[in-house]
């Protein structure tokens, strides 16, 4: 099976028009488009069944509840994570990160101890880690890059020596590179680590499995995979989560409240303190079930084909004017596309493309460490999703030429 | 719907191409101040001389997009030799210029006459009028004029 040629009529944005021009949508690896699925699972909700979940005894709020907890399962699933349970609902993947270093972290990390993240990280999986350091004094080391934009792990075991957690992107956000994520996990639970993943790209894109990644924790974030912004995904080993304090107290996570104390809800409860984002979550549930239904082996092939014709369509119209950051072997990456285009600036490269209709983001992507190892200020990213086109890379391959004569010296 | 005429201005692509001022003075003896851009990683280096009340010499460094470049090759030329009063209401007009808001202000008092009436020839900087319709560029063209401001106010 493969994605239907007609998806895009699935994704009622994607008939917009842009500056006169049909949107061609190219910057998923910020935020996806979103399924009418999702759409109307949302809708639905606020329409015939809103209500505050939990504690109802009556019919809504009981409807609330089990098509919350319906959402919780089938992300479970998705995911192929052990239990339910293991899946807690946060703001985005930030929050997420937030909350395994503000709990996790300050129970395990003190001025002995040190964490391994890589040169590519997201400032999501960066700064967490920096503003915990600053109270807790442990040293945060970094996995160096190597050759194709890949990590250079030559010196994993050494790096991981007193390491007692590792935290890695499962594909990178600027360059589209897949890490080597089992491989890594193996070391660091060899070194006595734990292994957090972060699979805000890798999720949407590829079949993942967190049994079989053999990870520890991971974060991700509804926004980029078909669901609505406002939610994310914390999931992490029953046993480990049972073992961190509560995050963020309020009502929910909650067993008792007196005035000498509190007792803490058990999992999922404890970590989410408050009324949640309920109609997102249930968007986030449709989302998957969206994606399922595709098939994320086909979602990947369908991006691996696409990928490759990218290449080689950007090649064969303009050469070595054009630089594509990352892997070139096209099965150890995905479909994020930063470009470099002769001397054109990546801000000036998208006003122009933007001019056809083409979103393309320019930026250092939240990702600054990585921008100064590749010595750039900035790149021009397209990334692709389960509904792009071998169309949508002809008009960017031939807007592209245009911005090159713009700017020509 | 703004066109990409609006926005790169022949003579604004004239600076990019061929920026004035460009390079870097020895500092110390030389001014030094730096603007960065933390959303698209433009970045620009000035430095700059004066003789107490005018700026004799002025170089422009850093990389960015053509907005910020020719920006910051432009406010070279339309700077240097000026006194650091004329350059001080040279950018108060470049940023009034720039700021939908502030220009709307700055055309409500005209009309009232409170003020008196700054009316400054920008010159070749008017080429950046267009910038305003693009408001996320905004930031790119202001960025060398804020940096001068704050090399101007440590010099003093
Ligand atoms: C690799 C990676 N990690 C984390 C994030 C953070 O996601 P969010 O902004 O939804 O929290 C992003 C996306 O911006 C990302 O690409």
């Amino acid at each position: 099976m493969t994605i239907p040629w007609n998806i895009k009529e699935q994704f009622p944005l994607l008939s917009r028009t842009v500056n006169d021009k049909p949107i061609v949508y190219l910057d998923s690896a910020a935020s996806s488009q979103k399924p009418e699925a999702v759409l109307s699972a949302m809708d639905t909700y606020y329409r015939q069944v809103n209500a505050n979940v939990h504690r109802g005894a009556y019919t809504i709020a009981a409807e609330a509840t089990e098509q919350m907890e319906t959402a919780r399962s089938d992300i479970a699933k998705f995911i192929n994570a052990y239990s339910a349970n293991e899946i807690i609902f946060t703001k985005n993947a930030t929050e997420a990160f937030n909350l395994v270093a503000r709990s996790w972290g300050v129970r395990n990390l003190g001025p002995d101890d040190a964490i391994l993240i890589t040169d590519m990280e997201h400032h999501a999986n960066i700064v967490p880690w920096q503003i915990l350091a600053e109270d807790r004094g442990f040293e945060i080391r970094w996995i160096p890059l190597g050759n194709d934009g890949t990590l250079d792990l030559t010196n994993l075991d050494k790096l991981l020596e007193g390491v007692k957690l590792c935290s890695v992107t499962a594909m990178s956000n600027v360059l589209g590179t897949l890490n080597p994520i089992r491989k890594i996990s193996d070391a660091a639970h060899a070194a006595g680590a734990l292994m957090l993943m972060d699979g805000s790209q890798y999720v949407p894109h590829l079949p993942t499995d967190v049994a079989d990644l053999d990870v520890d924790f991971m974060c991700f974030t509804g926004h980029k995979m078909c669901g609505p912004t406002g939610i994310g995904v914390l999931w992490a080993r029953a046993e480990i989560l049972d073992a961190m304090p509560p995050f963020l107290g309020g009502g929910e996570m909650i067993l008792d409240v007196k005035k000498s104390g509190f007792v803490a809800n058990e999992i999922p409860h404890k970590f989410e303190a408050g009324t949640p984002p309920i109609a997102e979550i249930i968007g986030l549930g449709a989302a998957v079930r969206f994606l399922d239904s595709l098939g994320m082996k086909n979602i990947r092939e369908h991006e691996i084909s696409l990928t490759k014709y990218a290449f080689m369509k950007l090649k064969e119209c303009h050469g070595d004017d054009i630089q594509i950051h990352g892997p070139s072997d096209i099965e150890k990456r995905g479909g994020v596309l930063s470009i470099a285009y002769k001397d054109v600036h990546p801000h000036d490269l998208s006003q122009v493309l933007d001019q056809h209709g083409i979103c393309v983001r320019a930026g250092h992507h939240c990702a600054k460490p990585l921008m100064r190892e590749l010595g750039v200020g900035a790149t021009a990213r397209a990334s692709l999703y389960l509904y792009n086109t071998e169309s949508d890379i002809d008009i960017l391959a031939e807007a592209l030429g245009e911005a090159g004569e713009l700017f020509a010296f | 719907m703004p066109g990409l005429e609006d926005l790169y201005r022949e003579i604004i692509l004239d600076h990019y191409r061929n920026p004035r001022n460009r390079g870097e003075l020895e500092s110390p003896p030389a001014h030094r101040s730096e603007g960065f851009n933390p959303l698209c990683g433009d970045e620009v280096v000035l430095t700059f001389t004066t003789d107490g009340t005018t700026i004799t010499d002025l170089k422009i460094g850093g990389q960015g997009c053509s907005i910020s470049q020719a920006s910051a090759s432009m406010m070279s030329a339309a700077v240097l030799g000026k006194s650091t009063a004329e350059i001080r209401e040279i950018t108060k007009t470049f940023k009034a210029m720039m700021s939908i808001h502030e220009g709307e202000m700055a055309a409500e008092s005209d009309d009232n006459a409170t003020l008196p009436q700054v009316e400054l020839p920008l010159g070749d900087l008017e080429a950046l009028r267009g910038v305003v319709k693009f408001p996320v560029r905004i930031k790119c063209a202001t960025l060398p004029w804020n940096a001068l401001l704050s090399g101007l106010d440590e010099a003093n």
